[in-house]
């Protein structure tokens, strides 16, 4: 998403090419209709003062009214955000500690490890589901009889009984979130000031102290995409959630995929709705950050002409 | 400022410590998994659903039942990574050559659909495409009973519809960086607009475009969402049965057999994909020469 100034594009001399770049406009503008007609559709249903999708009978709130003061919608609601930012905290931890680790392995290593962080990335997310349920289903079958044995030894009654749940919804979210994280922050290692961190040795910093005042800021937009994404992701999953929620725990994407299936009411666009609300603000929230480091980067650098310019003479 | 043995040795264990958590995460539930998938694909259903350890090629005699998912998913997921390059190709063309404001809000209008939920944006469509939609507008324009739900047309316009910002956007990142001298170059000795596009314009972005493809293809491969709702169980994908064999029958090791098979098609299309980009490279820098 480049600002800059582009070439202007080529004018078209000729008729045909005046044809060509009409055609070209009619298409995106074809296109455009497209992706937004029916996501605009789910909106203004949203506001239907009847009982169907379909048919706009006057607009009302009332399928808000209704949404929100459906527990099962608002818990499912609940649970997916719990789920969202644990995966989003984890994720953008793991990630950034192991992309900033395979800055200083063998070659070897790294190459490995980056094998297997795209193998996560681009495997689908049913494969994910069934991996983590048996993940899950091996390591429960083993722990407790463990911990009932523990528990009888001393004398206890009522051993614990780990099954799945949220937990589990996030550790599979994790997997695959890190990935995306290790790469964003590799990107911006890659692209990364390395005389800064020299500077701060040379004038006797720790390397605790280098990290974080020098390397942690400039990894910050890196780090705050990598968390929004992970929480996008987890937020917006379904197919994942599905093979390792624990029963009576449903996520909303859960609990909006089980209400289609039982019957479309404007009930599930206004919950969309507000999905997409939210998704919207994040997205303004994720802009603003972006415009505000960037524009820090080039005062920086302005700043940084400017001194290497007087020091110049 | 020679390091010495001992912080050698303590920058290596800081290494370790900072890439365990990850790699201990990868291990536990991607790789181990992956291993006992394959165990399990050689075992025998367990009477009350799960896993009984055996050595049978049973599984994978019984694959064929499960055909029609695997020639679905297949010819579904070429015939939509088609169509979305298709459709996509003059967008990202578009895209590319407007001026830089312009162009920021309309790259920024392709993004957004790609954030919000893939389950809403699959849900419009349900409406659309069911019988108070489309076909209740064509029924009274005179054209009859037409059934759009629940049929392949539905299933491809889903996909189209989920997957076309992950096919424009390399192929705009390619275009956008393509030198425009050369083009103009091309017109200039005379070459006409479609012979500029195939021996200019289209070997320059074949980057974009492989990326596009293999970003595209390999999701809609293992896709369950959108058969599920817009297919309403008469489109049957690899996905679906993967549900149905893990979270319904419960019949694990038919369902390893399954998963392991798809993950065998991933693996051939990311392998033809490095090959076809290494090679790519070898003859742009020979063209170079």
């Amino acid at each position: 998403m480049s600002g800059g100034s582009a070439p202007p594009p080529r004018p078209a001399v000729d008729g045909a090419g005046r044809w060509i770049d009409r055609l070209f406009s009619a298409h995106a503008i074809a296109l455009y209709l497209f992706l937004y007609v029916p996501i605009s559709l789910v909106v203004l249903f949203s506001f239907n003062a009847g009982d169907r999708t379909g048919e706009l009978r006057g607009l009302s709130l009332r399928w808000y009214e209704r949404a929100l003061d459906d527990p099962f919608a608002t818990g499912a609601l609940a649970n997916s955000l719990i789920v969202g930012a644990w995966t989003a905290v984890l994720a953008t931890t793991m990630g950034t500690l192991a992309a900033l680790a395979l800055q200083r392995t063998p070659k070897a290593v790294r190459a490995v490890f980056d094998a297997i962080t795209y193998v996560a990335i681009i495997i689908p997310g049913i494969v994910i589901g069934i991996a983590t349920l048996i993940f899950f289903v091996n390591l429960f079958a083993w722990i407790n009889p463990q911990l009932a044995a523990v528990w009888a030894v001393a004398g206890l009654s009522g051993p614990p009984k780990i099954g799945t749940g949220l937990h589990t919804i996030v550790a599979a979210h994790v997997l695959f979130t890190m990935a995306i994280v290790t790469v964003l922050v590799r990107a911006r290692l890659a692209g990364m000031d390395r005389s800064l961190t020299e500077a701060s040795f040379d004038l006797f910093a720790t390397p605790f102290r280098t990290f974080v005042e020098v390397t942690l800021p400039q990894l910050r937009p890196a780090i705050i995409a990598g968390a929004l994404l992970s929480f996008t992701f987890s937020f917006d999953d379904y197919v994942i959630a599905s093979f390792v929620a624990g029963p009576g725990k449903p996520t909303l994407p859960m609990y909006i995929f089980s209400s289609i299936r039982r019957g479309i009411t404007p009930e599930i666009n206004a919950i969309a709705t507000m999905v997409l609300t939210m998704t919207a603000m994040l997205l303004v929230v994720v802009g603003l950050i972006y415009r505000r480091s960037l524009r820090a980067t080039a005062a920086q650098r302005a700043a940084e002409r400017l001194d290497a310019e007087e020091g110049a003479p | 400022m020679a390091p010495t043995g001992r912080r050698r040795w303590r920058s290596t264990i800081a290494t370790v410590l900072l890439l365990l958590p990850a790699g201990a995460w990868y291990a536990l539930m991607l790789l181990a998994p992956l291993v006992i998938l394959v165990v399990f694909s050689f075992g025998d259903r367990a009477p009350e659903g799960g896993y009984l350890p055996a050595l049978t090629f049973a599984n994978y005699q019984e694959l064929p039942t499960r055909s029609t998912a695997f020639f679905n998913a297949l010819w579904m997921a070429t015939g939509g990574t088609l169509l979305c390059l298709v459709v996509g190709f003059p967008l990202a063309y578009y895209l590319a050559t407007r001026a830089g404001s312009k162009r920021t809000l309309l790259l920024v209008l392709v993004v957004v659909p790609f954030w919000t939920s893939f389950l809403i944006r699959t849900y419009a469509w349900l409406t659309i495409l069911g019988n108070k939609g489309i076909p209740a507008l064509l029924d009274s324009l005179g054209f009859g009973h037409v059934v759009l739900l629940n049929t392949p047309f539905a299933v491809m316009l889903g996909i189209v519809y989920n997957y076309l910002p992950l096919m424009v956007f390399p192929l705009y990142v390619s275009l956008e960086r393509l030198d425009k001298r050369l083009i103009e170059a091309s017109k200039d000795l005379g070459a006409g607009r479609w012979a500029t596009f195939r021996q200019v314009t289209l070997p320059l972005s074949s980057a974009g475009l492989l990326s596009g493809v293999i970003l595209v293809f390999i999701p809609i491969m293992g896709e369950y969402i959108i058969p599920a709702m817009l297919g309403g169980g008469k489109v049957f994908f690899i996905g679906n049965a993967l549900v149905d064999l893990f979270l319904q029958s419960r019949n694990w090791p038919f369902g390893s057999a399954v998963a392991i098979v798809l993950i065998l098609v991933i693996l051939v299309a990311v392998t033809v994909y490095l090959w076809l980009g290494s090679r790519g490279r070898g003859t742009r820098e020979v063209s170079l020469l």
